[in-house]
């Protein structure tokens, strides 16, 4: 069975995979780190026991996921060796050292003062234990940035210089870190991570409102949660706009796929192909439901800016259309979606109603997951626009492989798919039992056994 | 003055392997201990005296694996495809290992599965350790750029060997880990484990020392020759030192100097590695000048290195400090 398929296609399915499931887990705890830090400083400043209860349950839930996030991430750091041998040969120089930076400053960091967080409120005291919340929060943005440009210069390579062997080295740093497309993503992905945090504790919030609507924690997670929907999904929706903007510029034919133009449009006055059926063999969108002009005025910000179509392309360079066309109207079908559910918490909030609308709250719990549904599309959209190459129109995907044996790489493929689903599935299911308390409940003798009684009490845990 | 970075490079990424393999040694091997505590408290007292770190641990891999991607690419590029089957073993047995520390106590049904996970997963990822470590002292086939064994180059006598090595290694650092970090009954057993670990673990280092410079002649020439052999003689005889610390602080009762005299042990098995590879980074024929990336990177890296490995090692030494002394049975961590 697995002869049929080629081994460079299982190296890129499980590459598609690992990294998929790893970006779950960050996409997470980037924004958790930072809203457990207010929490925390809430906490200290109003000396509310209620913002402790909330910090004390999401803390354990951020060490559940944290913990998936490393382990799936250590994965990632040999996946580059594994099955792009040749890439990693050829871009490592310009590339490795950015990761490197992303170990020492960041990774270290979390890891370092991880404990300190998690456990040693009582031993260093409430100072430094802020600080180490803190500092935790400052090392999944540190970790996000260099991550986002290595990832960004791969769209949007420069500053760099081919040596005798065609290895990639690097000729101006600088360049390199801050390649053009670079700001924009990482603005973009901060966002979408404080995002996919907000949705999630608001739906948590909402769920314990629609059992009890006066219960304190549940109020603050989903008030704080709803503010951020109200405020940060039209900056997001921005920020996602001027990513556009920068990626007609360097990528046109990534754009070109996403609107399903496979035509050039010389004078502008391009549609906006809102649904559509791209058909690559063909070159064109079937049954395509167009709004006219408004695919130039949202791209170019203009009627008769010129608009570069696949045609423009061989066909060996263009990304699969298809694909990135619905995984992006997905991603922003979910973003609108976010948006109205803020500006309704946004009307609750005004009427003073915000924890009396019990539709409100049914919608939250529904939007949940919505963060990880966007943040999924988005990397699809962004990594498959930029097949077929690994770095963009310098090295083919199909060049970044060698020597790879579909049985091995089919095999271990496998095992990845059934341990990740298990494992992370198993992690999923204790993280939402976990949310499925409420803060002052959150957790019972009979759950982590009589051994681990100690110090579970919010006047036990800060030593009052 | 020319700055050979590689060299200094190269230096480092051992520094990281070795820190690597110390720190996350002793985590692993509480975890390859398990079946012989003697209940289920023993158990997760053991766990919860490296919870709190073996997370800042297991980061030194992730340098060791981004490290070498960052300094030397093509090393990176040979080895990962020569290694495939025991890297991704050894990444999967950690994922187990690594979220067991937080499963155990999400659950009371599985909580047993999870702890043979623990166990299982921390033994895997010693097994293709050490198994990878004996395929790379055994010389990896290259051609050009790229790995050019065959699939099944890693699985030899040599490589069990060295597995078995390293699983005994690093039970000997767990056992003498929770000497310095219990009391009472688990104490008494740690010690009592540690004896014969000890004893196998030198045993084992002797077998694989033996091994080592039949395997390929550089490794005879460089032992056994002239004037390299009277330095490299030097190794062994610390090694005995470091065996009779270890002996005779168990013996004692003493509470430090068994796991610093394991510690010892495995530094100085590390530098006697570090004399059979010199100058290669890959045996036989990859110097790490060949593998190296252009000074350009290993330069921009350094300067970040030069600031950031203190800074690291200063707060986990803190992180340590804090958490340090006996931990009691029954210590709420969550």
């Amino acid at each position: 069975m697995l002869s049929d398929i080629s081994a460079l296609d299982l190296a890129r399915l499980q590459f598609a995979f690992t990294v998929s499931a790893h970006i779950i887990f960050p996409a997470f705890t980037i924004g958790l780190a930072s809203y457990l830090a207010v929490l925390n400083a809430m906490w200290l400043w109003t000396r509310d026991g209620a913002y402790l209860a909330v910090f004390e349950q999401w803390k354990t839930i951020f060490a559940v996921v944290f913990g998936m996030g490393v382990v799936s991430g250590v994965v990632m750091s040999y996946q580059f060796g594994t099955n792009w041998p040749v890439f990693a040969d050829k871009v490592g120089p310009v590339l490795g050292p950015l990761i490197g930076y992303e170990v020492l400053t960041a990774f270290f960091l979390e890891s370092g003062f991880l404990g300190i967080m998690l456990f040693g409120r009582k031993r260093v005291g409430e100072g430094l234990h802020m600080a180490a919340t803190a500092i935790v929060a400052g090392g999944t943005l540190f970790s996000a940035f260099w991550i986002l440009s290595v990832n960004s210069w791969m769209q949007t390579p420069q500053g760099y210089a081919v040596n005798a062997q065609g290895q990639y080295v690097p000729s101006d740093w600088l360049a390199i870190i801050f390649n053009p497309s670079f700001p924009y993503r990482f603005v973009h992905m901060v966002l979408a991570a404080y995002l996919t945090t907000a949705f999630v504790v608001g739906a948590t919030g909402a769920w314990h409102l629609l059992k009890d609507n006066r219960n304190r924690g549940a109020r603050i997670m989903f008030s704080m949660a709803m503010w951020m929907a109200l405020i940060v999904t039209p900056i997001q929706l921005l920020a996602g706009d001027t990513q556009g903007l920068n990626t007609l510029q360097y990528q046109p034919a990534k754009i070109a796929a996403i609107e399903g133009h496979f035509e050039t449009y010389p004078h502008g006055r391009a549609p906006l192909i809102l649904v559509g059926m791209p058909d690559e063999a063909t070159s064109t969108t079937n049954y395509a439901l167009e709004i006219p002009l408004l695919g130039s005025l949202i791209l170019t910000h203009s009627f008769d800016t010129p608009l570069i179509g696949l045609d423009a392309f061989p066909k060996q360079d263009r990304p699969p259309a298809a694909i990135i066309f619905w995984s992006f109207r997905l991603m922003v079908g979910v973003g609108v979606l976010m948006l109205i559910l803020g500006l309704w918490s946004g009307l609750a909030r005004l009427k003073g109603r915000l924890y009396d609308w019990p539709w409100l709250h049914r919608a939250a719990v529904v939007m949940g997951p919505a963060g990880f549904l966007a943040v999924l599309c988005g990397w699809i959209t962004t990594e498959v626009g930029r097949q077929p190459f690994t770095v963009y129109g310098l090295l083919r995907t199909a060049d970044s492989a060698s020597a790879l044996r579909a049985d091995a790489v089919g095999s271990s493929l496998i095992a990845f798919v059934v341990i990740y689903f298990f494992v992370f599935g198993s992690g999923a299911f204790y993280a939402l039992r976990l949310m499925s308390r409420t803060p002052e409940d959150r957790i019972t003798i009979d759950e982590i056994g009589p051994t681990r009684t100690a110090g579970i009490t919010p006047i036990a845990q800060t030593g009052a | 003055m020319v700055i050979d970075y590689a060299f200094i490079w190269a230096g480092l990424i051992a520094v990281a392997v070795l820190l690597y393999v110390l720190l996350d040694g002793f985590d692993l091997g509480i975890g390859i201990l398990f079946p012989f505590l003697r209940d289920r408290e023993e158990r997760m007292l053991a766990m919860n005296t490296v919870a709190p770190v073996w997370d800042g641990n297991e980061t030194w891999l992730v340098l060791g694996g981004g490290g070498l991607f960052a300094v030397f690419p093509l090393g990176y590029a040979i080895v990962m495809p020569a290694l495939y089957p025991l890297i991704i073993a050894m990444l999967l047995g950690l994922i187990f290992r690594g979220v067991a520390f937080e499963f155990v106590h999400r659950t009371e049904r599985m909580k047993f599965f999870w702890e043979v996970a623990f166990w299982g997963g921390s033994l895997v990822a010693a097994i293709a350790q050490g198994m990878a470590l004996g395929t790379l002292v055994q010389g990896v086939t290259v051609a050009g750029r790229a790995y050019g064994g065959g699939n099944y180059d890693w699985a030899t006598p040599f490589s069990l060997l060295t597995a078995l090595a390293l699983v005994v290694g690093y039970a000997t650092l767990g056992a003498t880990w929770l000497i310095m970090k219990t009391e009472g009954a688990t104490l008494a057993r740690a010690r009592r484990m540690a004896k014969p670990l000890g004893f196998a673990l030198l045993a084992l280092i002797g077998a694989v020392s033996l091994a080592t410079p039949l395997l390929r002649p550089e490794y005879l020439a460089r032992w056994f020759g002239w004037p390299s052999g009277i330095y490299s003689a030097v190794v062994p005889l610390l090694l005995a030192g470091a065996a009779w610390m270890l002996w005779t602080g168990l013996r004692d009762g003493l509470t430090y100097r068994p796991f610093l005299a394991t510690v010892a042990i495995f530094i100085l098995s590390f530098v006697g590695l570090g004399i059979s590879f010199y100058p290669h980074l890959i045996p036989p024929s990859v110097t790490i000048w060949e593998a190296a990336a252009p000074d350009a990177s290993l330069a921009f890296l350094l300067v970040g290195a030069v600031v950031l490995v203190p800074m690291i090692l200063a707060y986990t030494a803190y992180s340590y400090w804090v958490f340090r002394g006996k931990v009691q049975p029954g210590e709420g961590y969550h």
